[in-house]
């Protein structure tokens, strides 16, 4: 296989990946809002011209369209930034999750680290909206090459798809190649003191926050949880049992996130002590992706803090 | 002259008539009006154009109909179950707990239902998808689109008038069932979309305004024409009487989505004659 880059943005992954899938013979086609540059879909244009379909900057009219498409036969990726899927909600619920149609939103630009563009471009709530759209599975790829994997097991998994993308640059975690499970938590280091739950950028971040809690002698496990819906109950049970202490870290409003619906998981199951790692109670503003993410406490050093505060809560 | 096929195809919209207020009185909620408005329509475009087969409903090369206006199932139903897809006494479960008759329509609910809708706006874009999607794949099914013209309100449905000439998407026919009352009041006082035609020659439609929509030959002619448009896609604007075949429901507002009573219901069976 190909060396994959030492650091790429997961947005990239799109249009390489659909032309790969059509030339598998997958009958893709592609709905795109003006936005098929950015998103990088734009690629599959060139190849496939007579599978592309631009509609124009009206993304309620192409979800729809999308799942018309969808329901003739095809399989439909379609793909915007994350704020402008939520332009078009009420279509992604009446046309798209309550009929099951084969739509595969990919949608890029989610989270604060948009940047510059400011609080309308930056997607703090897109997650909570998605996850619920019943009848979707919802995926935040932490690096280039999962998001890649990512949009494969929707191709050929049957049924609508919501996958968010980000636009920075970020460091490639799955070197060695993608291990996505649809589905499945992917375990990236096992620990016994705490474990921190991560999606996206996060992820890179939580490694990091490892390192540096194993130089202060806590061992942590890291746990992507690459698919948030469904969840997968059972690692995070697991995780609650084994090491006593969580700690979600997700770029999205901590209320409404990965985070919440982990709490609500074991709330039933089995509590133990969590902290969160999110957007708090505010929207953006304009800045660079690092400045933001700072803004919003989205590092690894707020992981380290949540991690100890966390265990510091385990019952003696 | 009247031939026998054209008294079939009356006594249709007859039957669809006594289905629609027997439904509606069944289940004590539903939307009458606009499906008696659309009643003729829906019958000639059932029995005399659409290419349908009721014992094959997911035949890849059908003709779709997307029902946008979607609290409008009355008439899709009673026109689907004289068609045969489902049985007739199956109606009187309409709005029921565990009946495929849901209040709007779900697609596959029964098979024949092409679309979900109940939030306006959204057949045509749909009903684009359908069409590009069999053009793609060198199918020549049309694809109908019935909405209201309250519905012309919704702002996506310009987006979908849009995109659909920029695709020239002509195997797509919108069908607006112009009654003049939408939910609340008369569409004059609540929000004027006319120039309909206008608007859709505009955006680069083949447009025929003006049908009478209670006329079984003008509609079966705007229908026929419609489908054979080329290189564009083609709008038929048929004036419609809310409420239509009785007397106390037609251009009557109050009728939109309330019941008739018990007094209201015997009379009205007894003005659309017919069997019991």
């Amino acid at each position: 296989m190909t060396t994959a880059p030492a650091a790429a943005a997961t947005r990239e992954a799109l249009g390489p990946t659909l032309i790969r899938l059509r030339q598998q013979g997958l009958d893709i086609v592609v709905v795109d809002a003006d936005l098929g540059a950015s998103t990088s879909a734009r690629a599959f244009r060139a190849a496939f011209p007579e599978r592309w379909f631009s509609f124009g900057v009206a993304e309620q009219n192409m979800i729809s369209a999308a799942a018309g498409l969808a329901a003739v036969g095809h399989t439909v990726f379609a793909s915007t930034f994350a704020v402008f899927a939520e332009h078009a909600y009420d279509q992604l619920r009446m046309s798209v999750a309550q009929p099951r149609l084969n739509v595969k939103l990919v949608v890029s630009h989610g989270g604060v680290s948009v940047g510059e563009d400011g609080a309308s471009a930056q997607s703090v709530e897109d997650l909570a909206l998605a996850a619920s759209l019943l009848s979707f599975r919802v995926i935040v790829p932490a690096d280039v090459v999962e998001a890649a994997a990512a949009i494969e097991a929707a191709a050929h998994t049957p049924g609508p798809f919501y996958i968010r993308t980000g636009r920075p640059k970020q460091r490639v975690v799955y070197t060695a190649g993608p291990r996505f499970r649809l589905g499945e938590a992917d375990c990236l280091r096992d620990g016994s003191d705490v474990t921190i739950i991560a999606i996206g950028l996060l992820v890179e971040r939580a490694l990091d926050a490892a390192d540096a809690l194993a130089a202060r002698g806590i061992s942590a496990r890291v746990l992507n949880m690459a698919t948030i819906r469904p969840l997968d109950t059972a690692a995070v049970e697991a995780a609650a049992r084994e090491t006593g202490a969580i700690v979600v870290a997700e770029e999205h409003l901590v209320h409404s996130g990965l985070g919440a619906m982990c709490a609500q998981a074991l709330a039933t199951r089995h509590p133990v002590p969590m902290e969160f790692v999110g957007v708090p109670d505010r929207y953006g503003e304009s800045g660079t992706s690092n400045e933001l993410l700072e803004l919003m406490g989205l590092t690894a050093e707020s992981i380290v803090v949540a991690a100890e505060r966390a265990i510091g809560h385990k019952r003696r | 002259m009247v031939t026998t096929a054209d008294l079939a195809l009356q006594l249709l919209t007859q039957r669809v008539r006594r289905h629609i207020v027997q439904m509606v009185y069944a289940a004590r909620s539903g939307h009458i009006g606009g499906s008696l408005s659309a009643t003729d329509i829906m019958s000639v475009l059932y029995s005399r154009v659409l290419r349908h087969d009721p014992r094959r409903p997911d035949w890849p090369d059908r003709d779709r109909f997307v029902l946008s206006k979607g609290h409008c199932t009355p008439v899709q139903y009673a026109v689907l179950a004289e068609a045969g897809y489902l049985p007739v006494a199956e109606l009187a479960t309409f709005r029921r707990r565990g009946s495929r008759l849901q209040g709007h329509s779900v697609l596959g609910r029964p098979q024949g239902v092409d679309s979900s809708a109940g939030s306006l706006g959204m057949g045509l874009s749909f009903g684009l998808g359908m069409a590009l999607g069999g053009r793609l794949q060198s199918r020549d099914f049309d694809v109908y689109v019935l909405m209201g013209d309250g519905e012309q309100n919704e702002g996506q449905i310009w987006e979908a008038a849009m995109a659909a000439a920029f695709h020239r998407a002509d195997h797509l026919v919108a069908l607006i069932d112009r009654n003049g009352i939408q939910n609340d009041d008369r569409t004059s006082n609540q929000m004027v979309t006319e120039p309909l035609d206008e608007k859709y020659r505009a955006f680069g439609w083949a447009v025929r305004a003006d049908v009478d929509g209670h006329d079984l030959a003008a509609i079966e002619d705007a229908l026929l024409w419609a489908r054979d448009v080329r290189d564009q896609p083609a709008c038929v604007i048929f004036d419609t009487v809310k409420g239509k075949g009785v007397s106390f429901m037609e251009h009557n507002p109050g009728f939109h989505g309330a019941p008739p009573s018990d007094e209201q219901f015997a009379l009205a069976m007894d003005e659309l004659g017919g069997d019991e």
